[in-house]
């Protein structure tokens, strides 16, 4: 019998997540040995004609990381959708649109001009920016299109599993890898990860108090943290009670707080604003300019609250950019 | 005046504002409004909950993405909660909500928290006329449309693939 042919795909991520893959170690031959790979651009070399020839259905799954951001990208998750039994959306950028979500606070426009023309380090004289179409020495040369906003993957393919994390550890990836295999998967539509919040999993659990009542909030860098002692009790913002579990709390082993990478469990519809509800309710004054003062320390909600997920939150993308 | 059925941004629009409002002040409020024959834009629909408390963000974020043009959330005055505590509550997330909604582009007059007592039947009147004057000022949020819109960068692309894949299939029949 032949291998279950898997692939691995690549949209708007920063690599980490093929790292993952790689950081499997050892464990990376056992999966190997179990399927055969028919895509993975990181790291091997194969043409997308390849893929276009195959039957449809005959990959059994893409585990697809990045958000969608271009029409290139588009266009090779509906073909990695239409190969496979299993689209798997793989890592935060797929799962919530990730870090590239929180461009959906300016328009392609703004970014496009930021990046080509005003920023600090760019030499752009003529202003030359990538187009779509251009003619070169009796050449038409093609380019994929930037599009207007970021996406998570189920907003343009249908998704059949997400696997979480910014990246996923190795754990998930294997347990994930392995579940294929045997056969072993939940219900169609299942985030692969403990459905409870990450303080159910934190180290520091004991030493969050019942009462918080913020007095003011500081950054990590602002403050040397007392690395046994839960991090909202010390003032700094930690995702933890709206985040999904799974990761080991290894943020929290470095002494670093929950951003909330792995999303939310499935009682919250929208994790930022479901976070943002724990804490401010938490804050100690009653008067709004008291609350304001606390409030202050936390200078940037949209990029401390939706900094995952933006893409997938309710609003999505900020009005008239 | 009608509101049902106008959705968008075409003409004969009016806004739509949701409103929730605490079972024990601002509800006995409206109720007392209404009693009382004060007459009050009929823009608003109100959603009765047990407490200002219970107001969480993601309601209000949710009335937005499904169309609403403005928010109204009612409660008890301070030192007045039935649930001694709630209305701080809803007072601490209103205010950080509404640097978020000013993130998101939302302008600030389509979100407010008012307190109410039971007794205020007026102050619903009036609450209600002013919002529903700024928001008309202001014109439809219209998200829904908005996102329908932007989406269809997306669904432009799947229909010109699938041109190209009928094509393909059809010079494909004809090969054969």
């Amino acid at each position: 019998m032949s291998k279950p042919k898997v692939a691995f795909y690549w949209c708007a991520s920063c690599g980490g997540c093929e790292e993952t893959v790689v950081d499997l170690a050892e464990d990376i031959l056992g999966v190997v040995e179990k399927v055969e790979i028919v895509l993975w651009p990181v790291a091997m070399d194969f043409k997308y004609k390849d893929i276009e020839a195959m039957a449809d259905g005959s990959i059994v799954a893409t585990f697809l990381n990045g958000a969608i951001r271009s029409t290139e990208q588009a266009a090779m998750a509906r073909l990695l959708r239409r190969k496979s039994r299993y689209m798997i959306a793989y890592g935060t950028c797929a799962h919530l649109g990730g870090i590239p979500g929180l461009a959906n606070q300016y328009s392609r426009e703004q970014i496009l001009r930021f990046n080509y023309e005003e920023s600090p380090s760019v030499v752009n004289e003529g202003g030359v920016r990538p187009r779509v179409r251009t003619e070169e020495g009796g050449h038409e040369l093609e380019l994929p299109e930037l599009h207007e906003g970021v996406r998570a993957l189920d907003q343009v393919v249908e998704v059949d599993y997400y696997v979480p994390g910014c990246p996923p550890t190795p754990n998930l990836t294997r347990a994930a890898v392995g579940a294929l295999l045997e056969g072993r998967l939940p219900g169609r539509g299942s985030v692969l990860a403990p459905d409870v919040a990450l303080c159910s999993e934190c180290p520091r659990r004991e030493s969050k108090p019942v009462d918080l009542a913020f007095s003011g909030f500081v950054r990590p860098h602002q403050k040397l943290l007392d690395p046994g002692k839960c991090f909202l009790a010390q003032g700094v913002v930690c995702m933890g009670p709206g985040t999904r579990a799974g990761c080991g709390g290894q943020c929290i082993g470095g002494n670093m707080p929950c951003t909330g990478c792995f999303g939310p469990t499935t009682r919250v519809k929208d994790q930022g604003a479901k976070m943002l509800s724990s804490l401010c309710s938490n804050v100690g004054p009653k008067e709004e300019a008291g609350i304001d003062e606390v409030l202050k320390g936390i200078p940037d909600p949209v990029g401390t609250f939706y900094r995952y997920g933006l893409a997938k939150s309710l609003l999505r993308r900020k009005k008239n950019v | 005046m009608k509101t049902e059925g106008n959705s968008g941004s075409g003409a004969g629009w009016s806004p739509r504002i949701v409103a929730f409002f605490c079972n024990w002040c601002t509800y006995t409020a409206a109720d007392l409004a209404g009693v009382s024959r004060l007459k009050y834009a009929p823009n608003v629909r109100v959603i009765r909950l047990m407490c200002s408390g219970r107001v969480d963000p993601q309601f209000i974020l949710e009335a937005f993405a499904r169309g609403a043009d403005g928010v109204l959330v009612g409660g008890c005055h301070p030192n007045d909660c039935h649930y001694v505590e709630g209305n701080y509550k809803m007072l601490r997330r209103a205010r950080m909500l509404e640097r978020l909604l000013e993130g998101m582009g939302v302008e600030r007059e389509r979100f407010r928290l008012e307190w109410i007592s039971a007794a205020e039947g007026e102050k619903v009147k009036v609450v209600v006329n002013e919002m529903v004057e700024r928001i008309r000022a202001l014109g439809p949020l219209g998200w829904p449309e908005r996102m329908g819109e932007w989406d269809r960068e997306v669904a432009a692309l799947a229909e010109r693939v699938a041109v190209e894949e009928r094509k393909q299939q059809e010079g494909e029949v004809e090969h054969v």
